[in-house]
């Protein structure tokens, strides 16, 4: 709440305060993006499911939390479990029957199912704000000169950090890494190789699955408002930050999380009055960096072949 | 079938329709509840067409049908509503004095918002259309967004959040049924021009069509903004219909509802998308019984309540898309002499039992 306190007038550690706020919203997008990019890479889907795979995320927190009383240790790998199997059913009941169908039926096919989840939380958990368990080692307010921040803010950038590198390790040196790359570069001999697709399609749901209950975590420990429709806004604008940093390359969607959360905030800050037009601020990043650049930051440029 | 025939059919269906739509109009039959599910469906319609010109017959995903559709309505608000309602309508602050020195009629508010809604898609739809088809899609949907955020922030245009009521409403069933009448008319002379012809090829194979001739860009651009146009004018007949609009009714799942349509009439089938508008639209009135808490015999069910109707909605988009990809019509058309073979194929059923008539929906 600084901005409308403080307006345009910034001091060196007022900015200083947007800068961190902005990296860290920026790696909360840059975990959901890393989601999208993989499934983009491998299936050329735009997985519209993938915010409410996040969404639903935030839900098992809260019940495992305060519903069932199991300690947040505990239940932090447990709701990635249950994130990931979502995410894996959600795969084999509505892309897996469509593998060779037109493009466009698949797509429908994510809508449905991303329409079908946020329809069911509504049906299930109400459209009533939940407050997100409070998570005193994320949340706790830490003070740095005349700076403070959640310590969240911090763990965010170091753990998008280790995850990029680990995920680099996984594609570049391991088998599946391997196979996933050969399954993005061409299905069909892919297929040919005698790799199993529907196994690296699976992992890669399953990894960006993960990456968004991770990425609720941190959310919830920033903005605690747990809602049926809490995950449109972010998947749109993880898209979005994946086609920034290059569909289908993994640090570009890191780079391009980072870039939109920190012009995001910044924007704000600089000029409170847009404040109304923050949410709009990602779409027009994406119309100028279509015009400019269509292959992202980071991207290769592809021709199709026919 | 002979072509004298297909005359006198075609004749009687649009004066049966005719009569039917007088007969409403009059309170003969039906009520203002059935009345106003019937224009809705008829709105419906025309944005579903419109849709389906992108994409059933261009094979571009566009999602951004609500941002459109905001566009017509609040062009119809904000240049039909009564000059002496405006000051009290926009009591928060008022509405700029140059906007509010204009009144327009009806008809000539739908053409500027349609205009308005064609040029800002030609605005999306030169930078994204030249690329692959998936951005279009991410890209309207987040227009549609933009366009929602930006109508609640016009406090002095929109009135923001609040909207506008009191616009003068549609007072009989000619006008909704007219314009579908109208607008699909159109679209059906720009599909079955060759320029519809060109948009089938850019579906079918759009490297092929490129090879061919088919200038991509042009004709991708034509298809979105025409659509785009025929959105508006739905929008604002929508707004008529309601007399009141805010921009949180053009929230993007709208566009859902247009989405299913197309998807059960099949993609690529005007006939298809009109029946289905109608199906769809009284669908979603009959289904409401699942919003409301049910008892049999005196035992509550506890499944039935709110939210469940948008529950079954989805569930059925998913099963549509599972497994009746092609819809009701897939790409085919309404004709007489589909009928007439159905009918046969009926028949025959009938007269032989043991036929087997899987197909039976072919050709209708």
């Amino acid at each position: 709440m600084f901005r409308e306190r403080y307006g345009i007038f910034m001091s060196m550690d007022i900015f200083l305060q947007h800068l961190l706020n902005g990296i860290s919203v920026g790696s909360l997008y840059a975990l959901i993006a890393i989601g999208y990019t993989m499934v983009y890479g491998i299936l050329l889907l735009i997985n519209f499911a993938h915010g409410d795979i996040f969404m639903m995320a935030s839900y098992f927190m809260i019940f495992a939390v305060v519903d069932f009383g199991v300690p947040v240790w505990i239940s932090l790998p447990l709701i990635i479990v249950f994130t990931v199997v979502l995410g894996m059913l959600l795969e084999r009941a509505a892309y897996k029957p469509l593998r060779s169908a037109p493009r466009m039926s698949i797509m429908i096919s994510a809508i449905g199912a991303s329409y079908l989840l946020e329809n069911l939380a509504t049906y299930l958990f109400t459209g009533v704000p939940k407050g997100y368990p409070d998570i005193p080692w994320l949340t706790a307010v830490i003070n740095v000169g005349n700076i403070s921040f959640q310590i969240v803010t911090v763990i965010a950038p170091v753990l998008i950090i280790v995850i990029l590198l680990g995920l680099m390790a996984l594609v570049n040196h391991t088998k599946t890494g391997m196979a996933m790359r050969a399954v993005s570069k061409d299905f069909e001999t892919a297929r040919l190789m005698g790799i199993k697709i529907d196994k690296v399609i699976a992992a890669t749901f399953a990894i960006g699955s993960g990456l968004a209950a991770v990425g609720s975590v941190l959310w919830g420990a920033k903005y605690s408002s747990v809602y049926p429709l809490m995950g449109v806004m972010p998947g749109l604008k993880c898209f979005v930050a994946a086609v920034f940093g290059g569909i289908g390359n993994i640090p570009g969607a890191v780079l391009g999380g980072i870039v939109l959360g920190l012009g995001e905030t910044l924007l704000v800050a600089f000029f409170p009055g847009l404040t109304g037009y923050r949410d709009a601020f990602a779409f027009v990043v994406l119309i100028v960096m279509l015009l400019v650049r269509p292959n992202g930051l980071l991207g290769e440029k592809t021709t199709d072949k026919v | 079938m002979s072509k004298k025939m297909k005359k006198i059919c075609t004749a009687i269906l649009i004066l049966a329709a005719v009569v039917l739509i007088a007969l409403f109009d009059n309170d003969m039959i039906g009520n203002a509840y059935v009345k106003r599910v019937l224009n809705l469906a008829a709105i419906y319609a025309i944005i579903s067409v419109s849709m389906n010109l992108v994409n059933g017959f261009t094979g571009l995903f566009s999602l951004g049908q609500a941002g459109f559709m905001a566009i017509g309505a609040f062009s119809v608000a904000i240049f039909t509503v009564p000059a002496e309602y405006i000051s009290s309508i926009f009591y928060i602050e008022p509405m700029a004095p140059w906007l509010a020195a204009i009144r327009l009629p009806f008809v000539a508010a739908l053409l500027v918002g349609g205009l308005i809604a064609a040029a800002l898609s030609l605005l999306i739809g030169y930078p994204v259309l030249r690329l692959k088809s998936d951005y279009l899609a991410i890209a309207t949907l987040g227009f549609s967004e933009i366009i929602r955020i930006v109508f609640t922030q016009l406090q002095t245009i929109t009135n923001g959040a609040l909207g506008i009521n009191r616009i003068p409403g549609i007072t009989t069933m000619w006008v909704p049924f007219g314009a579908a009448a109208i607008c699909i008319g159109i679209m059906l002379l720009l599909i079955n021009s060759s320029y519809g012809r060109a948009f089938k090829a850019i579906r079918e194979d759009d490297i092929a069509a490129e090879a061919m001739g088919i200038n991509l860009s042009f004709h991708k651009n034509l298809a979105f903004a025409v659509s785009s146009f025929f959105t508006a004018i739905g929008g604002g007949l929508y707004a008529a219909l309601l007399t009141s609009v805010d921009p949180k009714q053009f929230y993007f799942t709208m566009t859902y509802n247009f989405l299913l349509i197309i998807v059960l009439g099949g993609m690529g089938s005007v006939t298809g998308t009109v029946i289905a508008s109608f199906i769809i639209t009284g669908g979603l009135e009959w289904l409401r019984f699942f919003d409301e808490p049910l008892s049999i015999m005196g035992v509550e069910i506890p499944l039935f309540r709110s939210g469940l109707r948008m529950v079954v909605f989805s569930v059925l988009l998913m099963i549509l898309v599972l497994f009746y990809r092609k819809g009701l019509m897939g790409q085919r058309e309404f004709s007489w002499d589909g009928i007439y073979r159905w009918c046969q194929k009926i028949k025959a059923k009938i007269t032989k039992p043991s036929g087997k008539s899987s197909d039976a929906k072919g050709g209708m």
